[in-house]
């Protein structure tokens, strides 16, 4: 018996979410015993939004294979949906800030999943660099566009214009969002609890699509592209899917992250903040799900463990990340993994020698 | 029936056109039934070179057909344009009666033709089951919300695949390598894995790339048995590109000889051994030789 039984795929999926669960148990018990500094229990919610984030981005660059570069576009679109949508159902007289967050998470998950599918269908013509910078631009246009929402709610419903503020034409009621100055007056429903729900969810979903029929078409479309159209797979379809997926997901995580401030900005969802996500998941490992959640979770933590030192932190943050990126390739790093791996698991000792007799035949 | 009659009007348009040389080397079998493949007049220009032209051949539904030719004759550009990986600049392909102009390689897998190839192109990070699975994706479905699910449709697409792939990897006794990472196999078992995964798709053709490339003796005698025994066992047609001399004529019913992208010769092996124009392509010009 023991964890030996499963098979490597089951045994990584049990990992990945025994790390989220074990975390959200090990935070809440700490913060009980009051261990857990005010500006570390401010940052919680973005861990899980950038958790979220980086292992749905792993979906597209991992699992697809496809480098893409327009994540944080995505993430605003849910984000500024996310506030429209509490927006109005605040004004329809719904209190219940489970009934709203859920409202604007799944409106969020659902308008970034529409521009992902839209935007993903001149994008998935393209392959490799020019995917990735078609995607970077589309992040951008994003960007612009809502620079240029002026959204606003009165007794007489929703006001919309691409102008200022003074088009709206209402008469006593709220700005929603207001241009470049963003979302103001954010109600902060956002919670610990439901960020690891969203936690769950995403990975729940980017897992059990991995796991299936769709999941292995995708992957086959990164693996040979030919030869996966050569088995009779629609490759634009599946390439088009995890995107689309990604995107929604991606939705989800900015409502979490646009209810933890009371405003944000459309300049927040910039460029820098696509690579930021990007570089969880490459830290973390292409394909590797539970590698996101703990790089992007540390790499969120870092800053803030290491403001004492304040004007040393980004410079110690960098070193941090070339190390992350060179150890795994030194002897001793891998001889030690080698060790550790195999105490961990003896079982397929009997398969290894038989590769290595099949090897011998060559 | 339709189909059939769809065939037949295309081979009367066919030859109504440009008639089409009659040397066919069909087996007598599959005489009077539509054929796994028919090419007419196909040709392909890269530029001003015409790689493949005027190449006619008419392939029956449970034929072992070879195609051979000197290097750089246009074997693998063929099956590049009989999967639609390359679009034919003339003529016309009918795959089991259908004419497959205008089509991608995906469907025209998805109407009978698999194929592997020469520089073998497999799901390396995925293992031995997942890529076969992965053949199998148009013969069970299962949609993606039912997946994230975890619907129980899910759990019965997923033994379906599971079975399967174990079922078809028996036909080499791969079944054992199941779980290995299809990238660490031996080369042997990379091209078995090919014929499994091509075979996955439920093929009325298929094309194999030089399968025993790279086998020792032994490894092409088993494959050689594997082939026939494919053949007899899903009763389907396949064409294959082989330098292994021994291997071809041994199987082979028909074969069809090319050389610059021309058909120079189609016959059986023993009509193929005595034709001078063979012989030429293989060795040049016999007098020359002498003198």
């Amino acid at each position: 018996m023991g964890i030996k039984v499963l098979s490597p795929q089951t045994r990584s999926t049990i990992i990945t979410y025994a790390i989220v669960i074990v975390a959200f148990v090990a935070v809440t018990l700490l913060d009980g015993m009051g261990l857990i500094s005010n500006s570390l229990s401010g940052q919680l919610v973005p861990i899980c939004a950038y958790v979220s984030l980086a292992v749905s981005l792993n979906l597209v660059v991992g699992v697809s294979g496809e480098l893409s570069l327009g994540h944080a576009g995505f993430m605003s679109v849910g984000a500024f949906t996310g506030v429209v949508v509490a927006g109005c159902l605040a004004r329809m007289g719904i209190e219940s800030e489970l009934v709203l967050f859920v409202g604007a998470a799944v409106v969020g998950a659902i308008a970034a999943g529409i521009i992902g599918f839209l935007v993903g269908i001149p994008v998935m013509r393209l392959r490799g660099d020019y995917l990735a910078i078609v995607t970077l631009a589309f992040g951008e246009i994003i960007k612009n566009l809502l620079n240029n929402f002026y959204i606003g709610i009165d007794d007489a419903g929703l006001h919309f214009s691409m102008k200022d503020t003074a088009s709206l034409g209402m008469n006593q009621g709220t700005i929603l969002i207001n241009g470049p100055k963003g979302a103001v007056g954010i109600d902060k429903i956002s919670t610990f609890v439901l960020g690891i729900v969203l936690v769950l969810i995403t990975v729940a979903v980017v897992l059990n699509l991995m796991h299936s029929r769709d999941g292995r078409a995708i992957m086959a479309v990164r693996d040979n592209r030919i030869a996966a159209e050569s088995v009779g797979i629609n490759v634009t379809k599946y390439r088009l899917m995890a995107f689309t997926v990604a995107s929604a997901l991606a939705g989800a995580a900015g409502v979490l992250y646009a209810m933890n401030y009371s405003t944000i900005t459309p300049s927040q969802f910039d460029f820098n903040q696509s690579i930021l996500i990007l570089v969880y998941v490459v830290l973390g490992g292409m394909g590797n799900i539970s590698g996101s959640i703990v790089s992007a979770a540390f790499l969120t933590v870092l800053p803030e463990i290491l403001r004492p030192i304040n004007q040393y932190r980004m410079l110690l943050y960098a070193i941090v990340l070339i190390l992350v990126m060179v150890v795994p390739h030194t002897r001793i790093y891998q001889r030690v993994a080698e060790t550790l791996r195999g105490r961990l698991r003896k079982a397929p000792a009997d398969a290894a020698v038989a590769a290595e007799g099949g090897e011998g035949d060559e | 029936m339709s189909k059939f009659t769809d065939f037949a009007k295309a081979r009367r348009e066919g030859t109504k056109m440009v008639p089409v040389p009659s040397v066919s080397i069909m087996p007598e079998r599959d005489l009077g039934k539509a054929p796994a493949l028919e090419c007419l007049h196909l040709g392909i220009d890269f530029g001003g070179l015409k790689a493949v032209d005027d190449f006619n051949i008419t392939v029956g539904r449970t034929e072992i057909c070879g195609l051979i030719g000197p290097n750089g004759a246009g074997k693998t550009t063929v099956f590049n344009l009989l999967t639609k990986v390359y679009q034919p600049t003339r003529g016309t392909i009918m795959v089991d009666g259908q004419d497959t102009a205008g089509m991608d390689p995906a469907r025209v897998n998805r109407l009978g033709v698999a194929r592997t190839f020469q520089n073998i192109r497999l799901f390396n990070s995925m293992t031995v089951e997942e890529n076969v699975a992965v053949g199998l994706h148009n013969q069970h479905h299962c949609g993606m919300a039912t997946s994230i699910l975890r619907l129980p449709h899910h759990w019965k697409s997923e033994k379906y695949y599971h079975d399967r792939a174990l079922e078809l990897l028996d036909i080499f006794d791969m079944a054992g390598l199941a779980d290995h990472e299809a990238g660490s196999l031996p080369y042997g078992a990379q091209r078995r894995l090919e014929i499994v995964r091509a075979l996955a798709t439920n093929p009325k053709l298929l094309l194999l790339d030089e399968p025993a490339a790279g086998m020792n003796p032994s490894e092409t005698a088993e494959l050689m048995e594997n082939i026939v025994k494919i053949r007899d066992r899903f009763q389907i047609a396949i064409m294959l590109i082989e330098h292994d001399m021994n291997l071809v004529m041994n199987i082979c019913e028909g074969i069809c000889v090319l050389n610059f992208g021309k058909i120079i010769a189609k016959g059986t092996p023993e009509e193929i051994q005595q034709n001078d124009a063979v012989i030429e392509a293989y060795l040049g010009k016999q007098k020359e030789v002498e003198a």
